[in-house]
């Protein structure tokens, strides 16, 4: 009895583990989707609560300091996405940089994020020679404040 | 000279932290906040290796089957259990100014909160069998069991998508910076290994008083 409550216990850990590892998971409980997947989906994917990642695209973040909004392009290299949020983005938020947005796409197309959240890279180094770390939203209070 | 052990590893972690806080440059992107690299990596990697030792320990036991094996397993799962619990606060607070925020369902912080979970439950199953001899039966293939979901938090950044950043290594970070990281990984692993060796002491004196109760 003892022997095949061991077997059993054994073989249920085997094929949750065999499931976690090749069932695919990935597919269906990914964290986020890149906007090539999202744009994929098509009206699906309208007014689903989700996540989107992928790139802040150069040159493409507009302020609105009055209203404390920010909005800009998230790219996965192929596609982009309108973003917009009102939140208050993290010290390192800025163009280039990796990012996670939590919210839903709307109906026009745009992508309402009620959540922004900053993707490091795996790269340390100290700043060069001169070189301040700069953070947008604060310089950005700053420079209205002197304004 | 009792306590020389406790002073050179205490010495050596004080020596470490001082030369990553004020002898190590911040990083450009995050400034000083980057500084608690030196005490979340250190926490993360130590646990692997505690648990490691439940591991390997639990191994013992099963094929030797002499208490020594069993005590060395608790001792590591405490000392394992609390540097995860550091690495998961740690992390928490380095996420917040640089994320955004506290905590985030991602593969990385969702495994590595069940891998917390996952040696409270080995400690709490040890804590419910009185006897020793069955609580060393019991709890041996556990710590084989459960040390599968090490490989995993460690892969997950590899596995899957997340918000936390993939491992780094010597090529992406200045060598400054990997210097004092090496000096506190150095520092902690001391704590960690001296945490273990008292734990265990602790264990063998308890069973050896026993004995001589009983008898």
């Amino acid at each position: 009895m003892n022997r095949i409550g061991l077997i059993v216990s054994i073989a249920v850990v085997l094929g949750a583990l065999g499931f976690l590892i090749f069932g695919q998971l990935e597919k269906n409980l990914v964290y986020f989707l890149t906007p090539s997947e999202l744009l994929a989906k098509g009206e699906a994917a309208v007014d689903q609560p989700l996540r989107l990642g992928g790139e802040v695209k150069k040159d493409s973040v507009v302020w609105d300091a009055g209203r404390r909004a920010v909005h800009f392009l998230l790219t996965d290299g192929q596609k982009d996405v309108f973003v917009s949020s009102e939140t208050t983005p993290p010290q390192m938020f800025q163009e280039e940089m990796g990012v996670v947005v939590e919210g839903k796409l709307l109906d026009d197309g745009h992508f309402e994020a009620d959540r922004l959240m900053v993707k490091h890279s795996n790269e340390y180094h100290p700043p060069k020679e001169g070189e301040k770390p700069s953070f947008l939203y604060q310089d950005l209070i700053k420079k209205r404040a002197t304004d | 000279m009792k306590f020389l052990w406790i002073i050179i590893v205490a010495g050596f972690f004080a020596f470490a932290q001082y030369w990553g806080l004020f002898h190590t440059p911040p990083d450009a992107l995050m400034g000083e906040v980057q500084k608690l690299m030196y005490v979340h990596v250190p926490a993360a990697w130590n646990s692997f290796i505690s648990f490691f030792v439940v591991f390997a320990a639990s191994i013992l036991f099963l094929i030797r089957k002499k208490m020594f094996w069993d005590h060395l397993a608790a001792a590591a799962a405490e000392v394992g259990c609390v540097l995860t619990a550091l690495t998961l606060c740690l992390g928490s607070i380095w996420g917040r100014p640089t994320w955004g925020v506290w905590w985030t369902w991602d593969p990385r912080l969702t495994t590595t909160a069940i891998l917390f979970f996952l040696y409270v439950g080995y400690l709490a199953l040890r804590g419910f069998v009185d006897d020793n001899d069955r609580r060393a039966r019991l709890s041996a293939p556990l710590g084989i069991l459960i040390f599968l979901n090490v490989p995993i938090v460690y892969m997950s950044v590899k596995w899957w998508r997340t918000l936390h950043q993939v491992q780094s290594s010597p090529e992406t970070v200045a060598p400054e910076m990997a210097l004092s990281l090496r000096l506190n990984a150095i520092a902690f692993l001391l704590i960690a290994l001296s945490f273990i060796y008292y734990r265990f002491q602790l264990q063998q004196r308890r069973e050896k008083w026993e004995l001589e109760k009983i008898s």
